[in-house]
């Protein structure tokens, strides 16, 4: 090892390289997040923001920022967080780039619950959605889990993935066919499947918090053991890594934070997937610089994708859910084509 | 066990050779599953509102003058429905074997490069905006699956084509088609959204005689034309590298059976709608009744024909409500994959 990425015939060093993404990273989440908060349905001059960030009267702009602009900010901080490092830890775990958090069958307990919870009990608001999702993302994984390290002590990648996919169709489909045979189900389903972060405030996202928060730290925690596991796992018992016990916490990791992101505001797709991804073309295949550009990036995209839901139709929006591809679909074809791409 | 011990010999089956144990189970495997879809049809012929004797779906279908109504009911309603079962069923299965050894990721499937999501937008957008006939939604799915695969080969394309790359901006032009169509059907009349939901779910209710013929007769050219390629596509599951070495000429190869697969997968989706799961199941469940390391195309059209035919069946005559056959697909297929991948870890 050289400790240089060969790019377009340049050798850059690849620490400073790593600093440079990571302030850049920074930077531009500092950025999008002011502007979160600055843009919305009623036109506020950024000063007037900023004055009411400063003094919080409780009337006029200080409250429509207070009390809907910054915790809306705030819920796509976290929940982008949230679906970046599950992103980031169920591709490191499956050792399949293809991966993403829904894969562990998150997305489609959530909505199998969530329609369970329009249909049975006639649920009809986000916060009161909030439990049934995460209940029905905790039960997928817990048989995906079963399923997928059945047999042996410690999770087959490939067995897990299957499995994931599998049973997560399988559940899709019930709901698919739930919503076929009822009208209330399906018009109430099609609003909670696009993924939206409106009108979601403190109320949601406090008590789903200190799971995403213990998420976060779990991912902390096996960043490192990760590293070693992509070198297979012989390889990595060698070095000393506990595998069955680095897997189970990924695992965790992935519900707590998919599940709760997915609780918050509905299935949001790409952003998982994605963010580690550009993540890893910049700082390189070492698992600890990916969760910290992941960190930042991800929350960065899913609240670029919200500034431009609630600017491209005023006063109107659209979901977030739906924009965030179209804002990260042509970043990752651009990348893509620039780049020598990364396998894992 | 690789794919390196079956050699040349795994195409000619019948014969037997070097590993015989192996080669019997995969022939044992795809007899019966051919004998499960011919058991399949000839349920689906003779089962309905009208129920006729195996004896008079057999005059009916040998042209005998005395089966009199049972002929229209077998020939005009029953036959296209269940001819095209098998075949789309295959169809998918085929193609989903297909990108499966290429990109040799058990995760891939033609879903991947956006024709579902392509046929299923170019459906859409003529159900919601012109509110077009049967006819004009199947070009739209055809037109749309097609333009979609296009246009991520044309953005995958720098100096040569890239497995990776292909599947990296399949993914990215799917997740925007993908959110194009929540859009839609958030903008749409609830009505309109459910019919075009259940399109979206695969559906074989629109099926008539002309269209297994145009379908039918492009899916069995193209799986004719996909067969010649078997063995260079063995080839290619050890690496281009060592494909090369061996005498496979990789891109025009890759290029080729990527086109098939494609065009299977768009005639399938335009006319019944993009019906999930088959193309990414069929080679995984081939695999493990087969027990063979790699993903093969017959074995894997076979069990694709089966499953789609069985979930059609289900769908018509045991649930007591009216579902899209592709619902019933993915929860059937789905629950024997689940099984199978259990049933494999005990039995090591």
């Amino acid at each position: 090892m050289t400790g240089g990425t060969v790019t377009d015939g340049t050798v850059v060093p690849l620490r400073r390289r790593r600093v440079i993404g990571l302030l850049a990273a920074l930077a531009l989440l500092v950025l999008l997040l002011l502007a979160s908060i600055a843009v919305g349905s009623r036109d506020i001059p950024f000063a007037g923001v900023l004055d009411a960030l400063l003094h919080d009267t409780g009337e006029g702009d200080a409250y429509v920022v207070w009390s809907l602009r910054v915790p809306r900010t705030a819920v796509l901080l976290a929940t982008g967080i949230a679906l970046g490092v599950a992103g980031m830890l169920i591709q490191a775990l499956t050792r399949n780039p293809l991966a993403d958090p829904g894969i562990l069958g998150v997305n489609a307990g959530a909505a199998l619950f969530v329609a369970l919870g329009i249909a049975v009990f006639h649920l009809s608001s986000p916060g009161q959605y909030v439990w049934f999702s995460f209940a029905g993302a905790l039960l997928a994984t817990v048989v995906v889990y079963a399923v997928g390290s059945a047999g042996r002590g410690s999770i087959d990648p490939i067995q897990l993935t299957l499995a994931g996919v599998t049973l997560g169709s399988i559940l899709f489909g019930v709901v698919s066919a739930m919503t076929l045979l009822d009208r209330h189900t399906f018009e109430q389903m099609r609003n909670w499947n696009a993924g939206s972060v409106a009108s979601r405030g403190w109320d949601v996202l406090l008590p789903v918090l200190p799971f995403l928060v213990a998420g976060v730290i779990l991912a902390i925690a096996v960043a490192g053991p990760l590293n070693a596991i992509a070198l297979g796992d012989d390889l990595a018992t060698s070095l000393g890594v506990h595998i069955g016990r680095t897997q189970v916490i990924v695992v965790v990791a992935v519900t707590l934070l998919a599940g709760g992101a997915t609780a918050i505001a509905g299935p949001i797709g790409f952003v998982g997937l994605m963010a580690p991804h550009v993540v890893r073309w910049i700082v390189g295949p070492d698992q600890r610089w990916i969760l910290g550009g992941t960190l930042l990036l991800a929350p960065a995209l899913l609240t670029a994708a919200d500034v431009v839901g609630r600017t491209v139709m005023r006063p109107g929006e659209l979901p977030v859910g739906i924009v965030m591809a179209f804002v990260g679909a042509p970043i990752l074809v651009l990348l893509v084509r620039r780049r020598r791409v990364s396998a894992l | 066990m690789t794919s390196v011990d079956f050699g040349r010999r795994t195409w000619v089956l019948r014969r037997g050779g070097l590993a015989l144990r192996w080669q019997a189970r995969t022939v044992i495997t795809c007899a019966l599953l051919a004998a499960a879809a011919l058991a399949a049809t000839a349920a689906a012929l003779a089962l309905g509102d009208f129920p006729l004797t195996p004896a008079q779906v057999w005059a009916a279908l040998t042209g005998d003058s005395r089966a009199g109504f049972a002929r229209i009911v077998v020939l005009e309603w029953r036959l296209p429905r269940a001819v095209a079962a098998v075949l789309f069923g295959a169809a998918l299965g085929a193609a989903g074997a297909v990108f499966q050894s290429l990109t040799r990721n058990a995760l891939a499937s033609p879903d991947i490069i956006g024709i579902s999501s392509g046929a299923y937008t170019g459906a859409v957008i003529v159900i919601i905006l012109v509110h077009g006939s049967y006819l004009q939604q199947t070009a739209g799915a055809f037109v749309g699956g097609i333009v979609t695969a296009a246009t991520i080969y044309l953005l995958a394309w720098r100096n040569g084509m890239q497995g990776f790359r292909l599947i990296i901006v399949g993914i990215a032009v799917s997740a925007m088609l993908t959110s194009l169509n929540t859009w839609l059907m958030l903008t749409a009349d609830l009505e309109v959204a459910i019919a075009a939901s259940a399109w979206g779910a695969g559906s074989l209710a629109g099926i008539g005689p002309r269209e297994v013929l145009v379908g039918g007769g492009v899916v069995l050219s193209l799986m004719i034309v996909l067969t010649a390629f078997g063995h260079p596509m063995r080839q290619m599951e050890l690496g281009d590298d060592a494909a090369r070495a061996t005498g496979t000429r990789t891109e025009p190869l890759r290029l080729a059976v990527i086109v098939i697969a494609v065009g299977l997968t768009a005639v399938v989706s335009a006319a019944a709608g993009p019906i999930a799961f088959v193309a990414l199941a069929a080679p995984q469940i081939t695999r493990r009744m087969c027990r063979t390391p790699g993903v093969a195309v017959l074995p894997a059209a076979l069990t694709g024909a089966v499953l789609l035919a069985g979930a059609e069946l289900v769908a018509l005559h045991v649930l007591p409500v009216a579902l899209p056959v592709g619902v019933v697909t993915v929860v059937l297929g789905g629950a024997y994959l689940l099984w199978l991948i259990v049933h494999e870890v005990r039995r090591r």
